[in-house]
């Protein structure tokens, strides 16, 4: 592997362009870069591993391992991906994807490295960006104190950190026991872990639960549960939840049947499960569909990973959720795409290569659609019936502005944006866009899939402004935003600062 | 299916639609507005929310008037709106520039102010020319790379997103019966007026105005009008928010009263995609940083496209059918600025039946002339 | 709000609003900031709210501070580097010298 530290040190042109370096990146890039094709991994992060196996590459297992054997599993996808003949930009951020403009020619990439801007062209770009929490909008959710409970899984993965004081997790879904079993043995302070979850979704997953006992993460699941009830007061049927303090979070309150209660705390960690992160591929025009079981807009992809615009590739959480070891494997099979897309390799032997991967696939997909429906968010935890309650944490718009808009008939989340700067801040829409397409869907009684949700645009990440502009000036451009064209003698200017 | 006659049909719920209903809805006629989808091209979200007439109108003497006219008039429908909707859309009418990087562009739009000045017999805007120390004179912190500037008292802006939305308040509280996601497929001259045949149904309007931006194109030819457009994309940057430091505006770079900054703009002549071309991000940004070399440091948060509503010749259009009577069109690419005309001056005009002879210049006869030449 | 399992090792020492920081070199600084009991990281642009970290993975922007006078950086994917001068901020960006 090649570090890439400075934007100049990148090749003007790659095969095959892999964006997150968490397991599907990883393993994409291993398979490419076997076949011979030139390839850039790009990721934000200091070091691979994305969010699951954050850091791995880092510490050293220890003997009072809180991580467990399902994260040092990740070495065994990030040691090959250290050793594969690959570009590696770390700490570099991607703002923009443009697909081929015809069949035969190459995408191009914006990004910034090092304070430097930088556009690079791939034949095919996979798109392995992973997923991020489902935002879980309560009164009081923008205090200090109040974090994600992935959040605090990566200081924990990171820097080898927990919470501080009495803690409280709030929300549904696996990872939520998961955080609390590691947090419980790194020794954290858990005063309760809060199930929001929808106790009618049991009698919905039931039909899906004969496929789950075959799946390889019964036996974990069922074990972390009852690890957790065993230390820890877990309260399910949770209604109603808000955190108050002043300056940072003081309590929480919650209520189960009539019942209310409020408990002190110094963390509090939100999660209500994780939905595939779909603005680069929004961007680049892919075709984005509802997964109603997941309860999230994911890209389009076929078998392959191939998405609705030639060239473009996506795997792991990223195009639907599926875990880790699922999106290994599809890391590996949109790199077996990719490479037969271009010729690299023979449709023959990416048959033969494909056969076992697509099985493994299909084993770790089993037992999915259980969990999905199971782990459900709540109604009241998707769209959240408190006026008050801060939606777009970055315009600070709340509930009852956003009822107001959408009771003007606005026709989708683009013209409400428009109308409230709802989404408009830099995080560009991550923390509000689902529960704006919920809070339609519910305030007009149809489905999320009729509603849609924000169309993004480049740049999906903040870029800074010299940036761009010490970025290679085209005739053409500076034909259609000056109306003339350059001389030919003389190049257009960089800033003169 | 047919539903009982509706008074006042407007197609299209953008910025000119919108005006246009609110406008008609104060003069007290019963107003429904069908608008299209969320992702259809939207002109109205895609703008620069200038209130502009420097510039505007260059052999066109009747649209540099028509311009200067609105923007006279903004003050007067920013108040009725804040009246209507206690909405403040933040009309600021500090006076604008257009900042030049050659002397070439500034003598270019040098000649293009005194031409419009002459050609309107000098009721044109006022403006200055000014040199590189006056335009720092007066702004200090704009870059040495500008080598002058024109300035026009007369220019501003607004708050455009909050525009639409008082107008859509407007029109609730106004009774105007709005709905969207109602395409309209097919406009049929009945006796009594028109049959409006979409997905959705079928409606039946005394008198419809026809306000769909580049749609207007095959609307017209239903009804016997004539709306032909150019291509004509556009591309916006926009910063984070950042405390003041520009309280005037400019025609490609302006801070809006929340603290982003909008940068522009581009024309793409060749092309329907509506993604923006990060090489026209490229240009913009140099551009605005040469001008503006405080903002280096500033992050772009979102940048857009948009296809602008030009005509062939980039003038309005306003016209009543005459083989149709009571359908009317109504065409621009400055919906901002011209917002204050098309709801205090056309839409009363559309509700007493008639187009005034003041309107004449913007018939689509001018078309068919220049054809036949 | 955090606490380390471990002890530092292999410092890095830098400063947050005038107040001198320790953390393990590699760490990123948000985390590090967390760790050193910094709770809030700024005061939001539109309604001058305290703010912290909510997601530590670049998804959120809460965790904007300035780094060495640049400011509004994600301090979640950045590394905690010896002599960083880091400080809190207050509503929106500053452009102009003086303002503050």
């Amino acid at each position: 592997m090649r570090r890439i530290t400075v934007a100049a040190e990148l090749a003007d042109h790659y095969d095959i362009a892999i964006i997150g370096a968490g397991p599907a990146g990883m393993s994409a890039a291993v398979e490419a870069s076997l076949a011979g094709a030139t390839v850039l991994v790009v990721d934000e992060n200091t070091a691979p591993g994305g969010q699951i196996y954050r850091a791995v590459t880092r510490h050293s297992r220890g003997h009072d391992d809180v991580l467990g054997a399902d994260y040092w599993k990740g070495a065994s996808i990030a040691d090959p991906f250290m050793a594969a003949t690959i570009d590696f930009a770390s700490s570099t951020t991607v703002w923009s994807l443009d697909p081929a403009e015809e069949p035969s020619a190459h995408a191009t990439i914006g990004l910034t490295l090092a304070g430097s801007a930088r556009r690079v062209e791939a034949r095919a770009v996979i798109l392995a960006t992973g997923a991020m929490e489902r935002p879980m909008p309560v009164p009081g959710w923008t205090l200090p104190g109040v974090m994600t409970a992935g959040a605090a899984q990566i200081a924990l993965k990171s820097i080898a950190a927990i919470p501080e004081g009495p803690t409280v997790l709030a929300g549904c879904g696996p990872l939520l026991y998961l955080l609390a079993s590691q947090l419980l043995k790194a020794g954290a302070d858990i005063t309760a872990v809060l199930d929001t979850a929808d106790a009618g979704q049991r009698l919905r997953a039931l039909p899906h639960l004969p496929a789950f006992l075959g799946s390889p993460y019964f036996a974990k699941g069922l074990r972390l549960l009852v690890d957790v009830r065993r230390q820890t007061r877990v309260i399910s049927g949770i209604t109603d939840l808000a955190i108050d303090g002043d300056a940072h979070a003081q309590s929480v309150t919650f209520r189960r049947g009539r019942r209310s209660e409020t408990l002190p705390v110094r963390t509090v960690l939100l999660h209500q499960g994780v939905i595939p992160s779909i603005n680069l591929a929004s961007s680049a025009d892919c075709a984005i569909r509802w997964n109603e079981h997941q309860r999230a807009f994911q890209p389009e992809i076929d078998h392959l990973g191939r998405l609705s615009v030639p060239g473009l590739f996506a795997a792991g959480d990223g195009a639907g959720i599926g875990g880790a070891d699922h999106a290994a494997v599809e890391g590996r099979i949109a790199a077996l795409g990719a490479l037969s897309d271009l010729g690299l390799i023979t449709q023959g032997e990416a048959e033969t290569r494909l056969a076992p991967l697509k099985q493994e696939r299909r084993r770790y997909r089993r037992g999915r659609a259980f969990l999905d429906i199971l782990y459900r968010p709540a109604q009241q935890f998707l769209s959240p019936p408190d006026d008050a309650t801060i939606i777009c944490r970055c315009e600070e718009v709340r509930a009852g502005q956003l009822r107001q808009v959408i009771e003007l008939g606005v026709p989708g989340p683009n013209q409400l944006k428009t109308f409230i700067r709802c989404g408009m801040g830099p995080c560009q829409g991550r923390l509000c866009a689902s529960t704006v397409t919920e809070m339609m869907a519910e305030q007009r009684g149809v489905s999320p899939a009729e509603i849609g949700t924000y169309r993004l645009r480049a740049p999906i990440k903040p870029v800074r402004l010299s940036e761009l502009a010490a970025l290679p000036q085209t005739e053409d451009a500076v034909f259609a935003v000056t109306g003339r064209r350059p001389e030919p003698s003389t190049n257009p200017k960089g800033p003169n600062l | 299916m047919t539903a009982s006659s509706i008074d006042m049909v407007v197609i299209g719920g953008g910025l000119v639609g919108s005006t246009l209903a609110w406008g008609l809805a104060r003069a007290g006629l019963q107003v429904t507005v069908l608008d299209g989808t969320d992702l259809d091209p939207r002109a109205s979200r895609a703008n620069f929310a200038l209130v502009w007439v420097q510039g505007k109108g260059v052999g066109a003497p009747a649209y540099a008037l028509w311009s200067k006219a609105s923007a006279e008039r903004w003050p007067q429908l920013a108040a009725a709106l804040f009246d209507d909707t206690g909405i403040d859309v933040s009309l600021n009418q500090n006076g604008g520039f257009s900042f030049a990087l050659d002397q070439d562009e500034l003598d270019t739009w040098q000649a293009e102010m005194q031409a419009i000045v002459r050609e309107t017999n000098g009721r044109a805007a006022p403006f200055a020319v000014l040199n590189g120390t006056e335009t720092r004179e007066r702004l200090p912190f704009v870059g040495r790379d500008v080598v002058g500037s024109i300035y026009s008292p007369l220019d501003g802006h607004v708050n455009a997103l909050r525009l639409y939305r008082a107008l859509h308040t407007g029109m609730k509280q106004r009774g105007v019966d709005y709905r969207a996601g109602y395409a309209v497929e097919r406009i049929e001259p009945v006796s009594d007026g028109f049959r409006l045949i979409g997905p959705k149904g079928v409606l039946v309007a005394k008198r419809i105005v026809l306000a769909a931006g580049l749609d207007n194109t095959r609307l017209a030819e239903m009804v016997g009008l004539h709306a032909p457009m150019k291509r004509s994309k556009g591309q916006i940057l926009v910063t984070e928010k950042c405390a003041p430091f520009f309280d005037h505006t400019s025609a490609t770079l302006r801070q809006t009263d929340e603290g982003g900054v909008m940068i522009g703009d581009s024309e793409e002549t060749h092309t329907s995609a509506h993604a923006t071309n990060q090489d026209i991000s490229a240009v913009l940004a140099n551009r605005a940083v040469r001008t503006f070399p405080l903002l280096g440091d500033l992050n772009i948060v979102r940048s857009w496209t948009g296809q602008r509503v030009k005509s062939l010749d980039g003038l309005p259009i306003y016209e009543q059918s005459t083989t149709h009577p009571g359908a009317f069109v109504a065409v621009c690419h400055s919906g901002v600025t011209l917002a204050a005309n098309h709801a205090l001056v056309v839409a009363p005009q559309i509700a007493a039946g008639a187009l005034s002879h003041g309107l004449s210049a913007f018939g689509s006869q001018r078309f068919h002339a220049s054809q036949t030449v | 709000m955090l606490r380390r399992l471990c002890e530092i090792t292999d410092p890095v020492r830098f400063s947050f609003d005038n107040r001198p920081i320790t953390a393990e070199r590699g760490d990123t600084l948000a985390a590090a900031l967390l760790a050193s009991g910094v709770e809030t990281f700024r005061h939001s642009v539109v309604g001058d709210q305290p703010r912290a970290p909510y997601c530590l993975m670049g998804v959120c922007f809460e965790c904007l501070v300035t780094v060495d006078g640049v400011q509004n950086q994600q301090s979640c994917l950045m590394e905690a580097r010896d002599g960083m001068v880091v400080e809190s901020r207050r509503g929106g960006r500053q452009v102009l010298q003086g303002q503050s």
